[in-house]
């Protein structure tokens, strides 16, 4: 039974369910609902979420645990010599994977009977040739043990889906029952209903939390792989970046580190002076019509997708700092340079900045200014001296916040900065020329990924580690950010 | 307590400070003070008295200007303060404010060191020529305020973790700092206890040698126990203005008499 079928069934019957315990609480109530303890929709949804919510649940949960379970069977099937001709399980997997797709097709396309389907044979017939005639993926020749646990695939899957079937469809009708039968009058269907919505915000900020710890999973267990072929004092402390996928590469990550900070710091010279200003412009001075059209205009720049900056940098602003500051300074002559692509990350992440301190400004109290001005201040003074430093932890998280984001960025830097690493061994002056190409540890993990890749060799794995490292520097800012806003928030409290 | 019974005082005739005619200020649309004429004497206390909304708070805000900071509001009539009008083009808003200081309803301590709460003004001013004259005048301000010696020796900490009371008082010192002729006190105690505010109470009365003050206040009670002069708003109106005692005892308006006895507000 497809997995639509199933889900609609379970909330066809969660909507009967519905029904059913507000006519039956209304029933022992002898249709007075001043009666009842709750009121009747209460009932109804006490029904209905008994009778979905565990059945969707196992639903997902088997959905997100069958496969790796058949596969492992599967896979245990395979003689260790089969593996070592292929170089590696996960490849002979998916080879499994579509030599069993290809099987159910045939079927499905009547070039096979079932029976004959489930006795193949691939040393007798040429099941390759056959299981390409219906179209399937099939890229190599399928050998017998590739075929055995493509069988085994096939049948597991098959019982798979059917004892979900069961369980999610039985599990349903006995929440429907159980609801049903609990359902009288002076059953608490209110508290109940209360306690399962706790559950299910409980669920999901429970999901987006072990999405985060599977996320920094994956990469921990990618890196741990890339530190057993490769050193981390030379990862870590390495000066050349010079990846070779024939061996023999230089993997440091300290230049690309360096242009990811010293982009993003290029990025913030320009973003924090003007996102501040803008903002306390127009939350201090500017009257609330202006406010009401400015705010909106300077947000749209958040909105811009950064492809379309990244085109800025490369078609306006990178040719328009070549020729008019770096070559008459006779600093460079490229158009991709650090400046190119921090000034337009910079105009990136104005909003950020003023979206963020504005409000942050905003949320200092009146009283203050009105003290302020009580005492002869200007409103400049009064700016400087009282609001701000009132607001200063929050505009720090601001300011942190903007610079995860500018760490993070990718596209802008391909386009405006390019995609070399800086040459840490040609001197401070290459290293600091602002003129000079140079990109950030993000481009990296891009052209590692790209292209034709080896999940095992260092040259790729490297791309993990890498996001690992740039993971932990952003997570530390937010940390920090989120500190200092706490901290802030406590002030007038 | 028996402050309702008016206290003999030693009336003596001071100065004008404050000489206001036809004064009106409208909200938009709505005109909040209605022909209001007021006399304020140098070194004494003037209460202002009213029910709510009957515009007492939007007045003491003209003698200073903070209404300026409301878009929406507009002032017209006489306002001298020495001789001088205040709403004259060539008056600085910003130097009359240094001039006629102003202490809120609720205590607003900036988020810095108690140190730094007074020498805000001064600094801004150029009060002081050096360091140790800044000290002088912290301390002494602190002094006047009544909390030296509950703060002077956590200058550093920062004055948000004052006591209400407390902070009210460093408010108050904070505005004495910068040495103002006038001061005004929006409803003062009104965030306080009852112990903070007979400190406040004692502490007004003993800013009266050198200063004007005018305070606005809900108490009734505080009025004839602080003041020497008080007026009566109603409805924007200024209904009567006269001596405490006599206000309080022997009112010539029956909106007063009413409003004193509990029969209106």
């Amino acid at each position: 039974m497809p997995v639509l079928w199933i889900f609609l069934a379970v909330l066809g019957l969660g909507l009967i369910a519905y029904f059913a315990g507000r006519s039956r609480a209304l029933g022992t109530a002898g249709g007075d609902t001043r009666q009842l303890h709750s009121l009747p929709s209460y009932y109804g949804w006490h029904g209905f979420m008994l009778t979905v919510v565990p059945a969707l649940l196992v639903l997902a949960a088997w959905l997100l645990i069958a496969p790796s379970i058949i596969e492992s069977r599967a896979a245990s099937t395979i003689p260790d010599s089969a593996i070592a001709e292929r170089g590696s399980r996960s490849l002979v997997m998916a080879e499994v994977r579509r030599a069993g797709e290809a099987i159910d097709m045939a079927v499905e396309q009547g070039k096979m009977d079932a029976g004959l389907a489930a006795n193949l044979r691939a040393d007798f017939t040429d099941v390759t040739a056959r299981l390409k005639e219906t179209g399937a993926i099939i890229t190599s020749t399928v050998t017998q043990p590739v075929l055995r646990a493509a069988q085994e695939y096939r049948v597991m899957s098959k019982r798979s889906g059917l004892f979900m079937s069961v369980a999610v469809l039985g599990l349903a009708i006995v929440g429907f029952a159980f609801a049903v039968m609990r359902t009288h009058k002076d059953f608490r269907a209110r508290n109940v209903v209360e306690q399962g919505i706790k559950v299910i915000l409980i669920l999901a900020s429970t999901i987006a939390i072990l999405t985060t710890v599977g996320i920094v999973l994956s990469m921990l267990f990618e890196t741990g792989h890339f530190f057993d072929k490769y050193p981390w004092q030379s990862f870590f402390f390495g000066t050349t970046w010079a990846p070779d996928f024939r061996g023999n590469s230089e993997l440091g990550m300290l230049p690309l580190l360096w242009g990811t900070l010293y982009i993003s710091l290029v990025a913030l010279l320009v973003a924090v002076p003007v996102g501040l200003f803008a903002a306390i412009y127009l939350s201090e001075y500017a009257g609330p019509k202006l406010r009401a059209v400015a705010k909106p205009m300077i947000e749209v720049l958040a909105g811009i997708p950064t492809i379309v900056y990244g085109l800025f940098a490369l078609i306006t602003v990178g040719p328009l700092v070549r020729d008019w500051i770096a070559q008459p300074i006779g600093l460079g002559n490229s158009t991709n340079s650090v400046m190119t692509a921090g000034v337009v990350m910079g105009i990136m992440l104005i909003p950020f900045v003023s979206s963020l301190s504005d409000d942050i400004i905003n949320a200092v109290p009146q009283a203050m200014r009105d003290g302020s001005y009580g005492l002869g201040a200007t409103q400049s003074e009064t700016i400087k001296q009282v609001v701000l430093p009132a607001a200063l932890p929050g505009i720090v998280g601001a300011i942190l916040l903007a610079a995860s984001r500018a760490i993070g960025e990718t596209m802008i830097v391909v386009m405006g900065a390019g995609a070399a690493a800086a040459q840490m061994s040609d001197g401070l002056g290459a290293i600091i020329n602002p003129f000079q190409a140079m990109t950030t540890v993000t481009v990296k993990i891009v052209s590692q990924l790209t292209g034709d890749t080896d999940f095992a060799s260092p040259e790729t794995l490297v791309a993990f580690a890498l996001g690992l490292t740039l993971f932990v520097i952003t997570l530390g800012l937010n940390v920090l950010a989120l500190y200092i806003v706490r901290k802030y928030r406590e002030q007038y409290e | 307590m028996n402050d309702m019974r008016p206290v003999e005082r030693a009336v003596d005739t001071n100065e004008i400070k404050f000489d206001c005619k036809d004064c009106q200020v409208y909200y938009g649309e709505k005109h909040a003070i209605i022909d209001v004429d007021v006399k304020i004497e140098d070194k004494t206390v003037t209460a202002f008295i009213g029910p709510s909304g009957c515009g007492k708070s939007t007045f003491l805000r003209c003698l200073n200007r903070m209404n300026d900071t409301i878009d929406i509001c507009r002032v017209e009539g006489q306002f001298l303060l020495d001789g001088e009008e205040i709403y004259d083009k060539r008056v600085d808003p910003v130097q009359l404010r240094a001039k006629v200081g102003m202490v809120f309803q609720r205590p607003n301590p900036f988020p810095k060191s108690i140190y730094d709460n007074i020498a805000y003004g001064p600094r801004i001013h150029g009060l002081a020529k050096n360091k140790a004259e800044l000290d002088e005048i912290v301390e002494k301000s602190l002094r006047r305020g009544a909390i030296w010696d509950e703060v002077k020796d956590r200058l550093d900490a920062p004055g948000t973790g004052l006591s209400g009371g407390q902070q009210q008082r460093l408010c108050i010192a904070r505005a004495v700092a910068t040495e103002p002729e006038v001061l005004l006190m929006d409803e003062p105690c009104s965030a306080l206890d009852p112990i903070a505010t007979s400190q406040v109470e004692e502490l007004i009365d003993e800013l009266r040698e050198n200063y004007s003050v005018v305070i606005v206040t809900h108490s009734m009670q505080q009025a004839a126990r602080v003041s020497q002069k008080t007026a009566f708003f109603h409805l924007g109106n200024l209904v009567e203005f006269g001596e405490t005692g006599q206000i309080f005892t022997n009112p010539k308006d029956p909106r007063t008499e009413s409003y004193i006895t509990g029969r209106i507000g």
